[in-house]
């Protein structure tokens, strides 16, 4: 965990001050809400289409058990009694009212939690891989290089009013669990040939209305340029990023319109400039960065406890440690995976009183902290093995246990109709309804990993583009139409999905993807073959031939 | 429009004049790039101070050779929501090292003073009079900051070295 001081508290309070002193200024009409508007967003407040909406930050997806609780607290007391755990590593509360918002902050902001630079044109919340710090074989902790940036692009004075959004992401891992190729800019931490930690750098990533997958712009930056760099990339953006048209405004339009290269020949001319300058990160800047994450006292533990042998007897138990632990960097430690999609549930929620079950159990059994990761799961980064057991009793009683993480039922989706004033769609209930046509989980299971993601409209909150299947809502003469895409990704071979055929209207959409899982089952090579290989090998016509003979 | 310089609500010196009026005899002056651009050897024989208002989309680079004749450069907000002339003052403070008056006008609103303030303006045209007002409280609502920027407040990287961190 990283331990915030009494500097982060102070700029909490002095934050809260501020938005509490926009609110007023808003409801005595000293602001308009055009003027307001990008103040609370900037705070994370958004008006949805019921109400208005908060969304806080998780930074690198890092929560205590003490902020989990508190999360919890503002459900209950401001919110329905839930949450909703998002794809960029936020929570949101959809039903808080605007004059209950400061109080809501204050309380947040007491456990150093807050929805700063959580939306608005300006550099949004770093995310990283849920596991960081945990997972074996990474290059570094990537959350040490994701604080720095958060330190840095908070409320920067030359990059809060950008022309648009501005999303970093890192991976320090082989295996890519942020999506770092469909974002702004992308960090892939690793070290060169003589053992120096650094940076590829990636940019001009990113989902929505034009959707493209990030260029590499430099293989190796050491890691102590990180922030003159991504202050010469951020300078270059601010000042020739696109402001006419605010579908045009993200850097991956520029990175586009002037050619990666040329993009690459400004970053770097701009860097030249500013390398050397109050940027360079001293050694001694870093380690004290380092030094404010503080990591579990691991002890000495077997991989094989007694009790977690005995345990592998029951095949429940067995199941869910295969679907949701993963190896963990110390031996006789674990990742554990929670998923939030019990079948028939809306993705990534949690209730209050889950968030309370989670906070005790990572109080109990890993070392009181929670992760949350992309896929809109927690996670609990370090539990001994020989917990593992208990911590599943416990999870199971609170319907927390689902063992469909990776599975097609463990499906990614933004909240569509129900909630977003942006909707062409819904998305929840077609997330439940896919969901229950393969509630059979030994079934899931021999169909295996398969990505399922669903976005109400073209703004892709949900990532479809990415999805191993993806599922886009579209409005056609005011009905509900979806959009399938096969053969997405978002990890290191990351790749946008190619369209299926025509868009189906609201009804077909489940028996469509029972049909495409139901091909794909009889086409690939061996059982071995992930669904996105088989596409990748195959393409999508055998596909589009059997699906829309079908309907 | 009230005018903020070093903190404090004071009587602009300056003239705005458009393009096409003459400029007044003696009085300290405030034209646009275009008409600075095309009378720019003219007016380096004029007495009395000249300032330009130079766009945010036009490359800050090309101000260069014309600052040894300014007198004020302003920087424009079209929207408070474009933030473009942000990076331009950074570089005419840092860059270019121009240190004479820098203004920010436009739609400017006091939630945008700080970072203003940050970004190395001195002087603020603010559109609404209240705003103006609360100057110094919109610029003293923070005590600590994490960047280091044109203002040269030490960041909170470097600010915390030495001291060591205190647990929750
Ligand atoms: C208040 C509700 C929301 C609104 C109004 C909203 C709006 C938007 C818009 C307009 C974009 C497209 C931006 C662009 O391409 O420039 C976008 C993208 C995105 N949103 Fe949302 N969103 C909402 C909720 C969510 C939720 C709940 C999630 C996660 C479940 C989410 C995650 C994302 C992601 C991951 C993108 C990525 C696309 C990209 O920039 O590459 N959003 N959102
Ligand atoms: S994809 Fe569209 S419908 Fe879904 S949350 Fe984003 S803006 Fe709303």
């Amino acid at each position: 965990m990283y331990v915030y001081d009494e500097f982060d508290r102070t700029f909490l309070a002095e934050r809260v001050a501020e938005f509490r002193d926009q609110v007023t200024r808003r409801l005595d009409g000293a602001l308009n809400e055009d003027e307001f508007k990008p103040l609370r967003l900037m705070n994370g407040v958004y008006l949805q289409l019921h109400a208005y909406m908060l969304r806080v930050a998780i930074p690198y997806g890092t929560l205590s058990a003490h902020q989990l609780r508190r999360m919890a607290h503002v459900a209950r007391v401001y919110d329905r009694g839930y949450g909703h755990f998002t794809t960029r590593q936020n929570i949101q509360f959809n039903w808080i009212k605007l004059d209950n918002l400061p109080d809501a902050m204050a309380e947040l902001a007491e456990v150093g939690v807050h929805g700063i630079q959580t939306s608005g044109n300006c550099i949004r919340n770093v995310t990283t891989d849920q596991w960081a710090g945990a997972v074996p074989g990474e290059f570094d902790d990537p959350r040490i290089w994701a604080e720095i940036l958060r330190q840095y692009s908070t409320l920067h004075p030359e990059f809060t009013y950008l022309p648009r959004k501005f999303k970093i992401a890192i991976t320090a891992a082989g295996h890519d669990r942020a999506a770092i190729k469909v974002h702004d800019v992308g960090l892939r931490l690793h070290r060169n040939d003589v053992g120096e930690l650094g940076f590829e750098v990636l940019v001009g990533g990113g989902l929505g209305r034009t959707p493209f997958v990030g260029k590499s712009i430099r293989p190796f930056l050491p890691a102590r340029e990180l922030l003159s760099y991504i202050e010469a990339i951020m300078r270059v953006y601010n000042q020739y990023g696109r402001r006419d048209n605010i579908y045009k405004a993200r850097i991956k339009i520029l990175v586009h319109e002037i050619g990666a290269e040329a993009f690459a020949e400004a970053v770097e001319a701009e860097w030249e400039a500013i390398r050397d300058g109050a940027l360079h990160l001293s050694d001694e800047m870093i380690a004290d960065i380092r030094s404010r994450f503080v990591y579990p006292a691991y002890e000495a533990l077997e991989d094989e406890p007694a009790e977690f042998v005995a345990a592998m007897g029951d095949p429940r138990f067995a199941t869910w440690f295969a679907n949701s632990v993963h190896a963990h960097k110390v031996p006789g430690y674990s990742i554990v995976t929670i998923s939030l999609k019990p079948v028939g549930a809306p993705p990534g929620d949690a209730t209050a009183d889950q968030m309370d079950t989670i906070a005790d159990l990572a109080d109990a059994y890993a070392f009181g902290e929670i992760r949350v990761g992309h896929e809109q799961n927690l996670c609990l980064p370090s539990v001994a093995r020989r917990d593992l057991p208990e911590l599943w009793r416990r999870l199971d009683a609170a319907g927390l246990a689902t063992p469909n993480v990776n599975l097609v039922n463990d499906i990614i989706a933004c909240p569509g109709l129900d909630y977003c004033a942006l909707a062409n769609a819904r998305a929840i209930p077609v997330a439940q309804e896919i969901a229950k046509r393969f509630a059979d989980l030994d079934k899931a299971r021999g169909i295996g990993r398969l990505h399922i993601n669903i976005s109400g409209c073209i703004n892709a909150c949900g990532h479809h583009h990415v999805g191993h299947i993806g599922i886009l809502g579209v409005e056609k003469n005011g009905q509900e139409f979806y959009q399938i895409t096969l053969g997405g990704r978002a990890d290191e071979q990351a790749q946008l999905g190619t369209l299926l055929g025509p868009a189906v209207s609201y009804d077909q959409v489940p028996g469509l993807v029972e049909d495409v899982v139901a091909t794909y089952m009889e086409l690939r090579a061996t059982p071995q073959e992930l669904f996105v290989d088989t596409v990748a090998r195959l393409g999508v016509e055998p596909f589009k031939e059997r699906v829309y003979a079908a309907h | 429009m009230p005018l903020i310089e070093k903190g404090r609500i004071t009587e602009d010196r300056f003239h705005r004049v458009s393009d096409d009026d003459a400029l007044p005899e003696g009085a300290p002056v405030l034209v646009g790039v275009d008409r600075f651009l095309k009378e720019a050897e003219a007016l380096k024989s004029r007495q009395a101070p000249v300032g330009v208002i130079w766009p945010n989309d036009r490359p800050i680079a090309e101000i260069e050779p014309y600052l040894g004749q300014l007198s004020l450069i302003a920087l424009v907000f079209p929207s408070f929501r474009d933030g473009r002339a942000y990076s331009q003052a950074r570089l005419l403070r840092e860059r270019l090292g121009w240190s004479g008056p820098l203004r920010a006008v436009g739609n400017v609103l006091r939630d945008q003073f700080l970072l203003m303030q940050r970004s190395g303006f001195d002087q603020i045209e603010a559109i609404k009079e209240d705003d103006a007002k609360a100057f110094d409280e919109a610029v003293h609502r923070y005590s600590t900051f994490y960047q280091p920027a044109t203002d040269e407040r030490p960041s909170l990287l470097r600010q915390r070295l030495g001291r060591t961190a205190r647990p929750e």
